[in-house]
């Protein structure tokens, strides 16, 4: 027991004496979280819309007043008729053109409801749906103030769902980090035992493999685990991304993730033959797959099927669902039992295999 | 006592050790003496369990090495070739690990170490990887010795390091061996094979003699001269297509000369480079060293 500590500890001073290794298991996690956060919310500052009032009551003139004044639009013209819409988005500056209906303030303290529309340029549909989801918002909060009677309260939720890109992408990115830390860093720390010829050392020492394959992951799933914490407090207190279902459950299953991904680290080293060669082969065999195939940037649902097939045998695609469902929707174990029982099988699958490649000898 | 019996071992094409049979006695120094590539570290490997033989059978102080690997490893102190320590870590920090590792504490054995860590010690705090070619070898070394070895198995411990920290690492084995420890080591350097109670001469996977140094040198027969010439690609031409030519080769900055014959003497050999034109210092019969016995070794089955 006391080698197993004593080999720990050495790895715990591996990688705190390790500045680019400290880089990458704090420094980059957060400025990632923080990149895509912001990345999403920067993108609709100042976005240049137009409208066409054709009630131009008090209500639609501040309703626009509350537009311009959120920060994420600007004025850029006023229009006159319908007709003008489309050389506004032609021109390249309009992004969205809002049009009350005539009649609109009227209609509002009348029946209650009034209709608004949302005209949008498409051609970037990420940025459109976004504006529209803002203006959305916006419409909804004015609505809930209690200026006028007769709004659903559910509207409000339009406003917290113009934020999804953070939403989505907190899953995404946790993949993508306990990937990071636990696969990447782990290959590279046992190949770089073999690079520099201490491997042959600890091989002959009376460390059995199994406590040489422990200590080398111990640290590395605090790591992972300190990270999915701090990725999910700068989630919740920057971005205001709650996790609705049971914390411990998310933990749990992160730790189960960070297991799989430690496995497939050994596995790699088993392979690898020095430093380099294990990086580039978790960069691309683990790191792309998690990127683009994992639902993390595209959803699963617009692949091409091969690729949508080849998906399923992508681990961190069936972590993103399991955290999104936690996470934003609030399910339980019986949630996501099954993708939790895939987890395991990979996690089976790996340790048996790397446990069986990391051999007592050299060859 | 270490015993190897027609060792195999290849690497898909290559033959990296064919049919070594040799014996160490216990407390020796031994020496493996061999360029690169002699299969010198894969010889290291199967006596210390990392690799396993493709044939043959190695008796370490009565273990076998492929089935009593723990027993085996626990007896070995194994420095590899490369420098195997932890960069990042101070002196202090290795030798505690190592000590940790192998179930061990620094203070049990600090007798055996102090010689060798005291030079170091003033430096403890500094991490290895900023320590000289010398301090590095000598922190290796206390590594290697931390657990109490009965058999220090050092494969080419001074690559790479600079003349005064070899010669000191070499007195340092001859305390250690007083110590009754076994040691096993291969170098690279034939000035080293001296300093060894007997040498395997290996090349391409053979063991070529088994002796004592002194004895290798004095089984060689043959008349050596050294040659020192102006130009010595065209001396060496000239030279090998002498007929009487046994061996010739650069030695430094000299050739060294074999002839067939056996009662030659300088100025036939002067004769004949002055008959082919060409300008010499000095022709002189000398006493070959250990490097001439390897080469006269190899040159005979090559
Ligand atoms: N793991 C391996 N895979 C393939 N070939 C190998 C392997 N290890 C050694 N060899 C080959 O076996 C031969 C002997 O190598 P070995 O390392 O034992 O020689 P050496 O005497 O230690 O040389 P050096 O001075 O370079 O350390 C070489 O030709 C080498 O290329
Ligand atoms: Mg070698």
């Amino acid at each position: 027991m006391n080698r197993f500590i004593a080999f720990v500890k050495k790895e715990f001073l591996h990688i705190f004496r390790d500045y680019r290794t400290m880089l990458i298991l704090f420094i980059m996690p957060i400025a990632q979280i923080l990149i895509f956060g912001f990345a999403i919310t920067t993108e609709i500052k100042d976005a240049s819309i137009a409208i066409l009032d054709k009630s131009k009551d008090e209500v639609t003139r501040e309703l626009t007043q509350k537009l311009l004044s959120s920060g994420y639009f600007n004025n850029d013209a006023y229009l006159t008729s319908e007709s003008q819409i489309e050389p506004a988005f032609n021109d390249q500056r309009v992004k969205m053109v809002v049009v009350f209906e005539p009649e609109f303030g009227r209609n509002l303290q009348k029946e209650g409801t009034a209709n608004v529309q949302l005209v949008c340029d498409a051609s970037d549909p990420n940025q459109a749906r976004m504006l529209s989801q803002f203006a959305e918002g916006i419409f909804a909060s004015y609505a809930s103030q209690g200026v006028v009677k007769g709004i659903q309260p559910e509207v409000r939720m339009f406003y917290n769902e113009s934020l999804e890109g953070v939403y989505m992408s907190i899953p995404g990115i946790m993949a993508m980090i306990l990937m990071l830390v636990s696969a990447m860093m782990t290959s590279i720390s046992i190949t770089r035992e073999k690079e520099y010829g201490s491997m042959e050392v600890l091989l002959i020492s009376p460390l059995k493999p199994l406590q040489i394959i422990m200590g080398k992951v111990t640290p590395y799933v605090m790591m992972a685990l300190i990270n999915a914490v701090s990725i999910l407090a700068l989630g919740y207190f920057v971005f205001g991304v709650p996790v609705k279902g049971s914390i411990i459950l998310l933990l749990m299953e992160c730790l189960l993730f960070t297991i799989l991904a430690l496995s497939l680290g050994i596995l790699i080293s088993t392979v690898a033959k020095n430093q380099m060669v294990a990086m580039f082969m978790s960069m691309f065999a683990l790191m792309l797959p998690v990127i683009l195939l994992s639902g993390f940037i595209f959803p699963v649902e617009n692949m091409p099927l091969p690729l949508r097939i080849i998906s399923n045998i992508i681990p961190p695609k069936w972590f993103i669902i399991i955290v999104k469902t936690i996470m934003l929707k609030g399910g339980g174990l019986l949630y996501v039992w099954k993708e939790t029982l895939i987890l395991i099988g990979f996690v089976v699958l790996f340790v048996t295999l790397s446990v069986k490649k990391f051999k007592i000898r050299l060859q | 006592m270490i015993e190897f019996k027609n060792i195999h071992k290849s690497f898909e094409d290559v033959h990296a050790v064919d049919d070594v049979s040799l014996r160490i006695e216990e407390g020796e120094l031994f020496g493996f003496i061999g360029p690169d590539g002699a299969g010198k570290t894969t010889l290291f490997r199967m006596l210390n369990s990392l690799l396993i033989p493709d044939e043959g059978q190695i008796n370490l102080f009565g273990l076998d090495p492929v089935k009593e690997y723990k027993k085996v490893r626990q007896i070995i102190g194994y420095m590899p070739g490369k420098f195997s320590l932890y960069y990042d870590l101070s002196i202090e920090e290795n030798l505690q690990f190592f000590a940790t590792v192998f179930g061990t504490t620094i203070e049990e054995n600090y007798h055996l170490i102090e010689d060798i860590y005291k030079q170091i010690e003033p430096f403890k705090k500094r991490p290895a990887g900023k320590l000289s070619g010398g301090m590095k070898q000598k922190l290796a070394l206390s590594c290697a010795l931390i657990h109490k070895p009965r058999l220090l198995l050092l494969d080419e411990p001074t690559t790479g390091v600079d003349a005064v920290s070899r010669r000191e690492f070499w007195e340092m084995l001859q305390k250690l061996k007083e110590k009754g420890i076994t040691i096993v080591v291969s170098t690279p350097y034939m000035d080293e094979a001296g300093l060894c109670d007997r040498v395997a001469l290996m090349q391409n996977g053979k063991i070529h003699a088994v002796a004592p140094p002194s004895e290798i040198v004095s089984q060689f027969s043959d008349p050596l001269y050294t040659i020192k010439v102006k130009n010595n690609y065209k001396s060496l031409q000239a030279l090998r297509q002498w007929e009487f030519c046994e061996n010739v080769y650069p030695f430094g900055e000299t050739l060294h000369y074999l002839d067939k014959r056996n009662n030659v003497s300088a100025d036939v050999i002067e004769a004949y480079l002055s008959s082919q034109q060409l300008t010499f210092d000095k022709v002189e019969m000398i006493q070959p060293d250990i490097e001439d016995c390897f080469i006269a070794l190899t040159h005979n089955v090559g």
